[in-house]
């Protein structure tokens, strides 16, 4: 799933400076699992910003909708009725969840109201981490099924670097060094002998530095003629 | 045919006990420390190494270092981290350097971002240490670059890597160090060593995957200038171990810069006595003009 976290109310408020009728817009997906952006923090939201306004004195109107995906226009466009009249959307959904708003929307101006944190998982209840670094090139049956793109903090491919002890990472000791998890993974499994491999210079054309990704999956592609 | 080789590799090809040593580059425009530095440590080590924007902050730059370095008649060991490059720009660095003259590459992955002056700098790691020893290599020996196009001419360097035997886990210290020497590392220098029972465990380990005969194994040392610095690198350096007899000893010490003069000294007595051991590298981080004194004192003044 995505993570996402809130950004502070301080920074919505000014980036929301001027706009008179605002749609607070969640999402029931990622965002309302990891408690960034699902129906509850629209509404708290939603109230937060309107305390603020009523504080100030402002004249500002504050509507609230939670999507089922705000990833996909079809979902987005159910809300259409609701855009009406908004000078403001502040989307409450991952980075994708407010462009697909935009695009869908081309006329009102969206604002993000999250930040997206990465493709990951709750660790335990209330806690989300980074797994996956979207590289396009799994090597997770070399590392003990354990990701060092997104795990190492220097992504390294090849073992651990001079900085890691007692099982932590030199940058911040609340975070597991993930070669650390690689090593025991490994020899849990019985192939320490993966360990020994040197993985060659990765081809990164697969991840985002080969320029934005499309996927075609052909079968799934609609003909003209369905088009029609 | 000319013998290409630098100094520090015919030192150690010829089985002599090598010594090199650190000069950080300044917060400068300014090379003038550097050469003051060269000036001063010319003839007690047979290379220095010129650090890359060491601890993440921005210095001057390990390859002008080099180059001051060697107007000063001094070789340089060139320090180059995958943090701050990617592999375009570290085979272009690697190419730029064989062509002014420098032969010894030290390849690492630098200090994280986050120890630095520079905490919001994306760190590129587009290879990691072992894969710049691989595509270094491949220019050296097959005179291509990564990919496969090729070079008009080959860089002709001595590739060297790094070892933490401090870090964890400790069984796989051993192991990386493999990866690194089958990469193409043909000299290794150490994180420094205080713990000489750890140390000698990593180099049981060394031995028994015969790496010290396939590549020249150099001991780090640094020494302590308080009890204040020791205290510092046990507790807040990640990857480093100093026992609590080092830090006490400093602690008592009626003067603390001789202590650690000796301490450093006892070190190097015992890692010249720890088999697969070929040389000391100093790291006097701040305090280079005692190198002479700690190469001296150590019997190592005679440079081959």
């Amino acid at each position: 799933m995505i993570i996402a976290e809130r950004k502070g109310l301080d920074r919505i408020i000014e980036m929301l400076d001027g706009r008179r009728s605002i749609l607070v817009a969640g999402c029931r997906s990622c965002v309302s699992v990891c408690q960034a952006g699902g129906e509850r923090e629209v509404v708290a939201l939603a109230e937060a910003l309107r305390l603020h306004a009523a504080s100030k004195g402002m004249d500002r109107s504050i509507d609230t909708v939670t999507i089922e995906r705000q990833c996909e226009k079809e979902w987005v466009m159910e809300i259409a009725p609701l855009i009406e009249g908004k000078d403001a959307i502040l989307s409450m959904a991952c980075g994708v969840g407010a462009q697909i708003m935009q695009q869908a929307f081309t006329d009102v101006q969206v604002f993000p109201g999250l930040n997206t944190e990465g493709m990951g998982a709750p660790e335990v209840q209330g806690v989300y981490e980074e797994r996956c670094g979207g590289c396009g090139d799994c090597v997770l049956h070399l590392t003990g099924g354990i990701c060092p793109v997104a795990r190492c903090s220097k992504s390294l491919l090849n073992g651990p670097c001079g900085g890691s002890q007692d099982g932590r990472c030199e940058i911040d000791p609340e975070k597991p060094c993930a070669w650390d998890m690689i090593y025991r993974s490994l020899v849990r499994l019985g192939r320490p002998d993966l360990l020994e491999i040197n993985i060659p210079p990765k081809d990164w054309s697969h991840s985002h530095h080969g320029g934005p990704r499309r996927v075609v999956r052909k079968r799934a592609v609609l003909s003209e003629e369905e088009v029609a | 045919m000319t013998d290409c080789r630098s100094n520090l590799q015919r030192v150690l090809d010829s089985g002599n006990f090598a010594v090199t040593a650190e000069i950080g580059p300044p917060k400068s425009a300014s090379g003038e420390a550097v050469q003051r530095r060269a000036r001063l440590l010319k003839g007690h080590a047979d290379a220095f190494n010129l650090t890359d924007n060491q601890t993440a902050t921005v210095r001057l730059s390990s390859m002008a270092s080099a180059v001051l370095c060697m107007q000063e008649g001094v070789e340089p060991v060139l320090q180059m981290t995958c943090r701050d490059r990617n592999r375009i720009a570290l085979q272009s660095d690697l190419l730029g350097a064989a062509s002014l003259g420098i032969r010894n590459i030290l390849c690492l992955s630098g200090d994280h971002p986050r120890f630095g002056n520079q905490k919001g700098a994306k760190g590129v790691y587009d290879l990691d240490p072992v894969q710049e020893l691989m595509v270094f290599r491949m220019m050296r020996d097959e005179g291509k670059v990564w990919g496969g196009d090729t070079l008009e001419q080959a860089p002709q360097v001595f590739l060297g890597a790094v070892a933490n035997p401090f870090a964890d886990p400790l069984d796989l210290r051993a192991v990386r160090l493999a990866k690194k020497v089958d990469a193409g590392a043909e000299f290794v220098q150490t994180q420094a060593v205080f713990d000489l029972d750890r140390f000698e465990r990593f180099m049981k380990q060394v031995r028994e995957r015969h790496l010290d005969e396939r590549a020249h194994i150099l001991a780090g040392v640094i020494p302590l200038r308080s009890a204040g610095a020791a205290r510092y690198m046990r507790d807040r350096v990640p990857g480093m171990s100093v026992p609590d007899e080092v830090v006490d000893r400093m602690s008592k010490a009626a003067d603390q810069r001789d202590e650690g003069i000796e301490i450093c000294l006892e070190t190097i007595e015992r890692l010249r006595s720890i088999e697969g051991v070929h040389g000391i590298h100093i790291m006097a981080i701040g305090w280079e003009d005692i190198v002479p004194e700690i190469v001296d004192r150590s019997g190592l003044s005679q440079r081959p």
